[in-house]
């Protein structure tokens, strides 16, 4: 079973939660693998602390032109006309290739008559493996400066798909509803939004409903870092859509914690030194992989 | 000779758009005719990617050989070296102030992105 932890918006908890569900997953004897696709920022393992002992680079394989080839036909300009991302572009009478926005589709190769173009591998982002206790873990980790994240998360996931059937995956999304969020949730079964109680976080946790649900993915949220506000019923409203159709479950309501959020400045797993905070992790754990379970039925 | 003016709207009285891949429009003026055309930038605009690089596209097949904008970035300037179009900057002002300060030479050529 794979299950995504995903979110509207950076800082919502997404990561906490995420390790926290890893870690307890293992304890109960779950052969468990985490996945850290949020491949911009990947910081899973300051909690985690896995020693990582492979690294596999990952290429996005970019089309390379041959001038000559390109100028005896007449510098056709079919590439650049099937290339979606403006990777390559005709611009009168010389082709130019971007190979950091490729998203080494193979089009302009097969466009091209002339055989002008071939693949060359460029280097966009490693994965990381290994071992963080009984967990096994991986990253992503995309080089500075690209743009590419999916293809480094499609490794990420290659590599935790050589999984053990009866095992639980973990898979820490980007946050957001671009690109890389979508790539990080295909293919799981499951999806746990998590959802911070404020205004900004409704608002934007609702964009991350509507994403899920128009990729047909199940879903439940978690509201973290509840308080009198969320409480009290206001903006609740905004997060609108999904929980209030009743298509969107809430499993847990996670009250704002100072000592969690202090655990967590520290480099600390807050379920290790906040204990009503591992009781909340383990009723969520539970209840997700109830809900889940049923849902992938 | 063609000259490419990003700017906010049609016309020689629309100010000078600051963005280059994300201008509204394109102003290319035929200077020997004294021609005057709009190029529409809206796929640009809208792009998620590579908004310069079409804005590129859109000028070069505009016949442009001269750019006057903003600020233009790494890859645009790239693309649009690479298709021997000189890119100028030029902060404010109407399309037509524009045109006559680079006339003067007064307004720097720009050979390095300026975002
Ligand atoms: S491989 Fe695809 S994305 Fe890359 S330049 Fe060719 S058409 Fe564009
Ligand atoms: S399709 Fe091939 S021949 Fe035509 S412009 Fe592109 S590289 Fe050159």
């Amino acid at each position: 079973m794979r299950i995504a932890v995903a979110s509207g918006k950076g800082g919502a908890g997404k990561t906490t939660i995420a390790t926290s569900l890893a870690v307890i997953a293992a304890e109960r004897g779950l052969t468990t693998t985490f996945l850290d696709c949020d491949v911009e920022e990947p910081n899973g393992h300051l909690f985690l602390h896995p020693a990582l002992c492979q690294k596999q680079v990952v290429n996005v394989p970019v089309p390379q032109l041959d001038e000559k080839t390109c100028r005896d036909h007449g510098v056709c300009g079919r590439c650049g006309q099937a290339c979606h991302f403006s990777a390559i572009v005709c611009l009168g009478d010389v082709v130019v290739v971007n190979p950091d926005l490729c998203h080494g589709c193979g089009a302009c190769i097969l466009a091209c008559p002339a055989n002008a173009l071939k693949e060359v591998p460029h280097r966009t982002g490693v994965v990381e493996s290994g071992q963080a206790g009984a967990l096994r873990f991986a990253q992503g980790l995309l080089d500075v400066g690209q743009a590419m994240a999916s293809p480094v998360i499609r490794r990420v996931k290659e590599w935790g798909a050589q999984e053990v059937p009866a095992g639980l995956t973990i898979v820490d999304a980007p946050p957001g509803t671009a690109c890389p969020t979508v790539e990080a949730v295909r293919g799981s079964d499951f999806v746990l939004l998590v959802v911070e109680a404020t205004p900004f976080g409704l608002h934007d946790a609702a964009l991350a409903a509507d994403t899920l649900e128009a990729l047909g993915v199940r879903a439940a949220a978690v509201l973290n870092r509840v308080d009198r506000f969320v409480e009290a019923g206001r903006g609740i409203t905004e997060f609108g859509g999904a929980i209030l159709r009743g298509t969107m479950p809430v499993l847990a309501r996670i009250p704002a914690d100072r000592q969690v959020a202090e655990a967590y400045a520290r480099g600390q797993m807050p379920i290790g030194v906040v204990p009503r905070f591992r009781q909340a992790m383990e009723r969520l754990l539970t209840r997700l992989l109830e809900v889940a379970r049923r849902e992938a039925a | 000779m063609k000259v490419a003016i990003s700017a906010s709207e049609p016309g020689m009285s629309a100010s000078v758009d600051p963005r280059f891949g994300r201008a509204h429009c394109f102003v290319v003026i035929d200077l020997e005719s004294g021609a005057l055309a709009t190029s529409d930038n809206t796929i640009s605009q809208s792009a998620a990617h590579g908004a310069g690089i079409q804005a590129a596209k859109t000028v070069v097949e505009a016949g442009a050989r001269t750019v006057i904008t903003g600020k233009v970035g790494p890859k645009a300037l790239a693309a649009l070296q690479a298709a021997h179009v000189d890119v100028y900057q030029c902060s404010g002002g109407t399309v037509q102030q524009a045109v006559e300060r680079w006339w003067k030479g007064s307004l720097t050529k720009v050979t390095a992105a300026t975002v």
